[in-house]
């Protein structure tokens, strides 16, 4: 017997146009993901294609017309917390994970769930700053995630059917994946995080098709090989706890996504902190590769160079920024650079195929260093006990992706300016599981006239969540959208926010720039000019990478803010 | 299973039970709520995990006779489940991690140890079940078992997780009558006159969203159909003139063994 529905006849003759998917959903093979850039209806990667510049060629939307965007749809998260994923738009379908484990699949065009998978967490995790999760990877048919009890699943993503799972790390230990994997030719490369843990991070590649492991990178070497030695030797110091096997659990995390060079086939990723995190004293030395850019062999994961950002680190300056590449000209000659606004807080522009540094100045203000030497090593200048070191612990840029524009030849950053914390390491012994800080920092507002005295009890900026009222000011440090020249590190122009920002950037080939903030507000500007073209109040912080895409010659633009992803298009 | 259950957790069992079950005698299964396919498969488990203490008749552990088939403490089919699954660790006996199928075997074939006669029944064979499966059953034209066949029809990998040996059996029989709502097949057709085959995977007041026949994902407005049928039949084809009684047994117990990953 079959039933037909009555539709009712007021609906039918509203709507005339016929929204059945015209573009087949085809397999996402490595072309495509070498090509992604070639179909900009689709966000194939966690960074939009595999240099990581988050441009889309997209142009329904323009600057005269950006005004009318009204919003199609939107999602709702079922659990609180800060949201962080970028989305993966393919042939009209979206795949979202949404904390602590799901996945989603989606209409992209009404946002309506095609199917969800749950994973579950083991009852005992380790994760430092909530059940984060960045997103999925997809290759074939197949997406991936990390968990965040170290695990590495791959999904049927017809179905949401869980096709393999493989345990990367041990969670009780404090490992835990919260990264978007890179996937590339037939495998899959994840990190680890747990770097306030006191983990021994690595990164690692797995076969797509069955989920076994095929190499690993760890970025702390272990004895004997190049870079162990930067694990110095402790001098007799019990004040200081000096700790004779720093390089076992010395941290070195790696929870944000890389880039990839197919033509050098070279994969690059971003190392977090050392750990302890503000008591270096306790394990001398550079402490290799933590608060660095790793240059590996995609087929082997050998180093085949590396470039530290911030040797001995004190201050959690996690290098977690995403690598973008980009073919710049330097000096008059064409290079295949490597553009890297760092936690840090200098703007640095690296040879990508040697790794070789070029140039590095500033984005905000820095006291932790005065310059660099010849080779591109900074000279520390690190402040005396009580005093401010800016930038702060949340940095000057952090783990929210940035873009780069070839039509304007710019990058474009989310900062964090203005902004100190007065550190505080104390000597601290490692356990298992358990947190390895090693201190208590203030967040630092300075008093007006004398810059180096705390206001007591001042409220500063918060680490990652805000309330619906600012009471911290921009007197203690405020957020911008810079425009920097690769050239000379300058910035074109500048955006500026009363409160900081966490949201990544996306721009546009009809030169719109599309960002947020911890205010709530979606906002476009003019890539060209830093102009406000439009804004929304979506009522919530924005802790995540907006996305361009398109459906059947519409034009979204996709942002999360709060528990919600909100769909803008034109009408 | 049920290694090491104490004489004195089943006195208490027997005697704390009574009054409970007399008040609600109903949800303890009668023989006939049982199907054939399930005991079959729960003498299998049985086998397997409990045996080794309460003997292959029941009566391994003294005080404890299964055969029996009635529990005072385990008087509905869910107490038997919860005491499966929680065991009494206190009397040493562990508790088990079983999916809701093999409870349901098992429950089963507690509640007919003493008429079941495993000699008379031949067991279902999971390779030879695979065989059929993937050859003359021609299960994966429609069906999908880990990367292998189509995606028209529900994928089976976890099948054996999910669904009763019993309604395993009498799908392969009678599929509509084991058909899940969600799954009944769909047919649409678009205001320009596609037509478009599929099984609903989400459904709200304006839109719906399929698994076509090719696996794509298709969100369409109702607006925007002409036509919107939900069958109620099945399209899977009966196996009860296709496949000897051995033969659906052969598949039943391969079916059982797909627990997903």
């Amino acid at each position: 017997m079959k039933m037909r529905r009555s539709l009712a006849s007021a609906v039918l003759v509203l709507i005339a146009l016929v929204s059945l998917r015209t573009s087949a959903q085809a397999p996402v093979g490595y072309e495509r993901l070498l090509n992604a850039a070639k179909e900009p209806q689709n966000w194939l990667t966690y960074g939009g294609d595999y240099f990581s510049g988050r441009y889309s060629t997209l142009s329904q939307i323009t600057p005269a017309n950006v005004k009318s965007l009204s919003l199609s749809w939107a999602y709702q998260a079922p659990v609180a917390g800060s949201w962080q994923p970028t989305p993966l738009v393919v042939d009209g379908i979206m795949y979202l994970t949404q904390r602590p484990n799901d996945v989603i699949a989606l209409d992209a065009v009404t946002g309506r769930v095609f199917w969800i998978y749950r994973h579950q967490n083991a009852a005992e995790l380790v994760v430092c700053c909530g059940s984060n999760n960045r997103g999925v990877a997809m290759l074939g048919d197949t997406l991936f995630m990390g968990t965040l009890d170290a695990h590495l699943i791959a999904l049927d993503a017809k179905s949401g059917r869980l096709l393999w799972k493989t345990k990367v790390a041990e969670s009780k230990d404090g490992y835990s994946i919260t990264v978007s994997p890179l996937a590339l030719k037939d495998r899959v490369l994840i990190g680890v995080g747990g770097g306030e843990y006191g983990i021994r991070g690595f990164i690692s590649a797995y076969e797509a098709r069955s989920g076994k492991e095929m190499w690993r990178f760890y970025t702390i070497p272990g004895p004997g090989e190049p870079g162990h030695e930067t694990w110095e030797a402790c001098p007799p110091n019990p004040a200081t706890y000096c700790d004779p096997e720093a390089w076992k659990h010395g941290g070195a995390s790696v929870w944000v996504t890389g880039s990839f060079d197919p033509q050098l086939n070279l994969t690059y990723w971003g190392v977090g902190n050392a750990g302890p995190d503000y008591n270096a004293d306790q394990r001398p030395g550079d402490n290799l590769y933590t608060a660095s850019v790793v240059a590996l062999d995609a087929d082997t994961g050998k180093l085949r160079w590396h470039y530290q950002f911030t040797p001995h680190d004190h201050y959690d300056y996690d290098a977690v920024q995403v690598p973008v590449l980009a073919d710049i000209t330097w000096q008059g000659a064409p290079v295949k650079a490597m553009l890297w606004a760092n936690r840090n807080g200098n703007f640095y522009v690296l040879d990508r195929v040697t790794g070789k540094f070029l140039h590095a100045k500033p984005f905000v203000k820095v006291n932790w260093m005065s310059g660099f030497d010849a080779n591109g090593r900074p000279i520390q200048t690190r402040q005396p006990a009580g005093l401010p070191t800016y930038p702060g612990i949340q940095g000057g840029s952090n783990w929210y992706s940035p873009s780069y524009s070839p039509r304007t030849k710019l990058l474009y950053v989310s900062t964090w300016e203005f902004n100190a914390h007065i550190f505080g390491g104390t000597p601290t012994v490692y356990e298992a599981g358990r947190g390895f800080g090693g201190g208590v920092n203030q967040t630092y507002v300075p008093t007006p006239g004398d810059p180096t005295r705390n206001i007591p009890g001042a409220p500063g900026l918060p680490n990652l969540r805000r309330g619906p009222i600012n009471n911290w000011t921009d007197a203690a440090g405020n957020g911008s959208v810079q425009a920097i020249d690769p050239t000379t590190g300058d910035a074109k122009w500048k955006f500026r926010m009363t409160d900081v920002t966490d949201t990544g950037i996306v721009t546009t080939a009809t030169d719109l720039l599309i960002t947020g903030g911890r205010e709530g507000y979606l906002q476009v500007l003019d890539a060209r000019t830093g102009a406000l073209l439009w804004k929304t109040n979506l009522g919530a912080q924005m802790l995540n990478n907006p996305i361009t895409y398109a459906v059947n010659g519409t034009q979204y633009i996709a942002a999360a803010a709060g528990l919600s992803l909100f769909v803008f298009a034109l009408p | 299973m049920m290694r090491w259950l104490m004489t004195s957790v089943l006195s208490l069992m027997l005697l704390s039970g009574a009054a409970r079950g007399a008040q609600n005698p109903t949800l303890q299964g009668h023989p006939e709520d049982y199907v054939r396919a399930d005991i079959e498969y729960g003498s299998r488990l049985y086998a397997q995990h409990c045996s080794g203490c309460h003997g292959s008749g029941g009566d391994g552990v003294a005080g404890a006779v299964l055969r029996s088939g009635k529990f005072r403490n385990a008087v509905t089919d869910p107490q038997l489940r919860t005491v499966i699954t929680n065991g009494f660790p206190t009397a040493g006996m562990p508790a088990f991690t079983l999916d809701p199928v093999e409870l349901t075997g098992l429950v089963a074939y507690l509640r007919n140890m003493n008429t079941f006669d495993a000699a008379s029944t031949k067991p279902g064979d999971a390779t030879r079940g695979e065989v059929i499966v993937e050859g003359k059953g021609a299960c994966l034209s429609c069906h999908r078992v880990d990367n292998a066949g189509s995606r028209k029809a529900p994928d089976l990998s976890d099948i054996g997780a999910n669904r009763s040996a019993g309604s395993l059996e009498r799908s392969l029989r009678d599929p509509t009558s084991q058909m899940m709502p969600i799954n009944r097949p769909v047919r649409l057709v678009t205001r320009d006159g596609r037509v478009v085959n599929g099984r609903r995977l989400n459904e709200d007041t304006y839109t719906i969203q399929i698994s076509d026949e090719d696996g794509q994902l298709l969100s369409l407005a109702k607006s925007d159909l002409r036509e919107l049928t939900i069958a109620t039949r099945s399209t899977m084809p009966s196996y009860e003139q296709e496949l000897t009684s051995e033969e659906i047994a052969d598949v039943v117990s391969y079916l059982l063994s797909l627990k997903g990953r």
